[in-house]
């Protein structure tokens, strides 16, 4: 078995652009799906056009100016704002596909948020052309518009308090350039206290006046809560998170994961089945195995060979993207058992995929057609699809080594749960696809 | 190279102690009955031809014979490791070298001496100076004495070529079995099929004429032409004759 080992070895050397490819393939998507997780979208670019004049930005509410434009800066956390003249040219920048949507403010939107008898609108523009796009761009500005909603209501609210202070405890209001003294609740019932002492006892106005008292009492107490009834008002619903399960993995963290767990599964598959299937294209196999060398021993060599060397390229990996993600150091073991136990499932896959194929490039086409579905199966999150079709996912997923080795690998670089329960699946699978491949080997020989 | 220039046999067929012997081989895939009952014996030093139509069973009764498959029924008196074989087409890794791909399988042979042996096989292949050139770039006919020296590693008592010169050009079968006549001279049985009947007729000193599975004729070529009784026809015709006599 070793100079078999060797032998691969050699030929391998000697294949300097299968090399390149096993290599700088899985390298290259892997990054690619790293930054596709941990990036995120980028700002999308939004035609902007603010009709309101400069002068009617400020909204006067309870005789404080609120300057609305600053409301618009929320918006454009999210957006990447091409400021443009004219409605036209908003529309045209759509249709040109220069954005992906367009964001109208009508001029008369500050005027009916002074006014408070109604909605402001603003209108948004967007191509329909692409489902996706539209969909990002909607919930994009619905999400933003919503937080602006709730920023603009924590501001009336913050006003409307103030009033009710007013109404309250009295003090001075300024209106069209006039102070006005309110008298308030609480000074009224010291007046009307004082006032009613000055009656007779036997006057029935005393009687009417504890009444008023009373009232007064029970509406300042009351508007004593108002502030938290406002500010209820303002964010009926707030989030309170909990995590029930999984560990506090970081996305890029997981993203880390997923790409070295894509570029082991592909390395190690093309290797194993693509070796396996070259002693067969190259005649060699039936030479081998009439008393040189048995076949479990023949699969047992490709396993080796390929798990050994998409370990090396896995390590590598890691630890280049180690140098931009914080990844724990300490735990450099835990990345050994996680991937040398996926390595070796998917080297006895690939070893699966060689021997029920006949040449190299049936085994590598087959590895890739097998591959990319079970690998972006064991992606769909719960809650994506129905309860019966995920459960339905996650046998299928438990029935491939990539699930259980990103589920090693995530335990391995985050500490999140137990590696035991993977590892077992990975260890059931190295013998099941061994043996299929044995079978195979038999069947096809 | 004719025939004339071919080693004179070691032994005959039926004087000598034979080196290989296999007793009534049956094959069968599924329904279909690939060797019924099929015997056969060489001498040492004899040449052997295996012939017969398009899925007579050649190829099968040589597998059997090297221990790449198992009769169903049905025995061969030599062990797999015993018997040097040659496959159709050549099984080398092209990626290696003529002495990397000799060196490799002396290892995988368990050879006392691995670098005496593929010394060896390089100056009796006339190799040497390709030793270094990757199999790939080598013609069909060098890549074809790769693979024989390959079956020869062990010095085996019997060699099993299969349609050894099936893609080699005139010149390199007469270098191909001029080396089989050598090979022979010194003691090598030397089992071959072929589509080529010319071929059996001048180099096999026996034929073992296959069709349907079944044996159908054990002896020399002449025998073959004595069988068909027409002295007049060549030996092609007169084995198309024979296999009409027997309804195939």
């Amino acid at each position: 078995m070793r100079w078999l080992l060797i032998k691969d070895l050699q030929i391998l050397r000697r294949s300097p652009l299968l090399v390149a490819l096993l290599v700088l393939y899985p390298i290259v998507l892997a990054v690619l799906i790293g930054f596709a997780i941990s990036r995120g979208p980028d700002k999308p670019a939004v035609a902007f056009l603010n009709q309101v004049p400069e002068s009617a930005n400020t909204i006067s509410l309870g005789g404080e100016e609120v300057d609305a434009s600053q409301y618009a800066d929320t918006l454009f956390q999210s957006v990447d704002p091409v400021r443009v003249a004219s409605r036209e040219e908003a529309v045209q920048k759509v249709e040109d596909g220069d954005v992906l949507g367009a964001l109208i403010i009508p001029p008369d939107i500050t005027q009916k948020l002074q006014s408070g008898t109604g909605s402001a609108t603003i209108e948004v523009l967007y191509n329909a052309d692409d489902p996706a796009k539209r969909r990002f761009v909607e919930d994009t500005i619905n999400s933003q518009v919503q937080k602006a909603n709730a920023a603009l209501t924590r501001r009336f609210s913050e006003v409307a308090v103030g009033y009710l202070d007013l109404i309250s405890t009295g003090g001075q209001f300024s209106f069209l350039g006039q102070t006005i003294d309110i008298l308030g609740l609480e000074r009224a019932e010291a007046l009307l206290a004082d006032a009613r002492e000055e009656l007779p006892e036997s006057s029935p106005a005393r009687a009417q006046i504890d009444q008023v008292i009373e009232f007064a009492r029970l509406a300042r107490e009351n508007l004593g809560l108002s502030d938290e009834v406002l500010a209820s008002v303002g964010a009926p619903i707030r989030v309170d998170a909990t995590v029930i399960e999984g560990g506090p993995t970081s996305l890029s963290s997981f993203a880390v994961a997923i790409a070295v767990t894509v570029s082991l599964m592909f390395v190690t598959l093309l290797l194993a089945a693509g070796t396996l299937a070259l002693e067969r294209e190259e005649n060699a196999f039936r030479r081998l195995v009439r008393g040189l060398i048995s076949r479990t021993a023949l699969l047992a060599e490709k396993v080796a060979l390929a798990a050994g060397c998409s370990l090396m390229v896995a390590l590598l990996m890691l630890v280049g993207l180690a140098l931009f993600v914080d990844l724990e150091w300490a735990r450099f073991p835990l990345w050994l058992v996680a991937l040398g136990a996926g390595a070796l499932a998917f080297a006895a896959m690939g070893v699966a995929i060689g021997a029920v194929t006949r040449e190299v490039r049936a085994a590598s086409l087959l590895a890739f057609m097998v591959s990319l579905p079970i690998a972006f199966l064991a992606l769909v999150p719960s809650g994506a699809v129905s309860g019966g079709m995920y459960g339905l996912i996650q046998v299928i997923s438990r029935l491939f080594p990539f699930k259980a080795t990103l589920d090693a690998l995530n335990v391995a670089l985050n500490d999140s749960g137990t590696m035991l329960v993977p590892l077992l699946n990975l260890a059931a699978l190295v013998v099941a696809f061994g043996l299929i491949g044995r079978l195979a080997l038999r069947r096809f020989a | 190279m004719d025939s004339s220039t071919v080693a004179t046999p070691a032994a005959s067929t039926a004087a000598a102690e034979p080196v290989l012997e296999a007793r009534d081989l049956v094959k069968r895939y599924g329904d279909r009955e690939a060797l019924a009952g099929v015997s056969l014996a060489a001498a040492r030093g004899e040449r052997v031809a295996i012939i017969g139509p398009n899925g007579a069973g050649k190829t099968t009764l040589l597998s059997i014979l090297a221990g790449i498959q198992r009769p169903d029924s049905g025995s061969v008196s030599r062990a797999p490791r015993e018997v040097g074989w040659v496959p159709q087409q050549a099984a080398l890794y092209g990626k290696l070298t003529v002495a990397e791909n000799l060196r490799l399988f002396a290892r995988l042979e368990r050879r006392p001496d691995v670098e005496e042996s593929v010394s060896r096989m390089l100056d009796q292949t006339d190799l040497r100076e390709r030793a270094n050139d990757q199999v790939a770039t080598l013609s069909g006919g060098n890549r074809q004495r790769v693979n024989i020296a390959i079956g020869l590693l062990s010095a085996p008592a019997v060699l099993l070529l299969d349609e050894p010169s099936a893609a080699l050009d005139p010149r390199q079968r007469e270098r191909l079995w001029k080396f089989i006549g050598v090979l022979a001279a010194e003691g090598t049985t030397v089992v071959f099929s072929t589509h080529n009947v010319q071929e059996a007729e001048r180099y096999a000193q026996q034929l073992v004429v296959l069709a349907d599975g079944e044996r159908l004729f054990g002896g020399s070529p002449r025998d073959l032409e004595g069988v068909v009784g027409a002295s007049e026809l060549d030996f092609e015709s007169a084995f198309v004759a024979f296999l009409r006599q027997r309804g195939h």
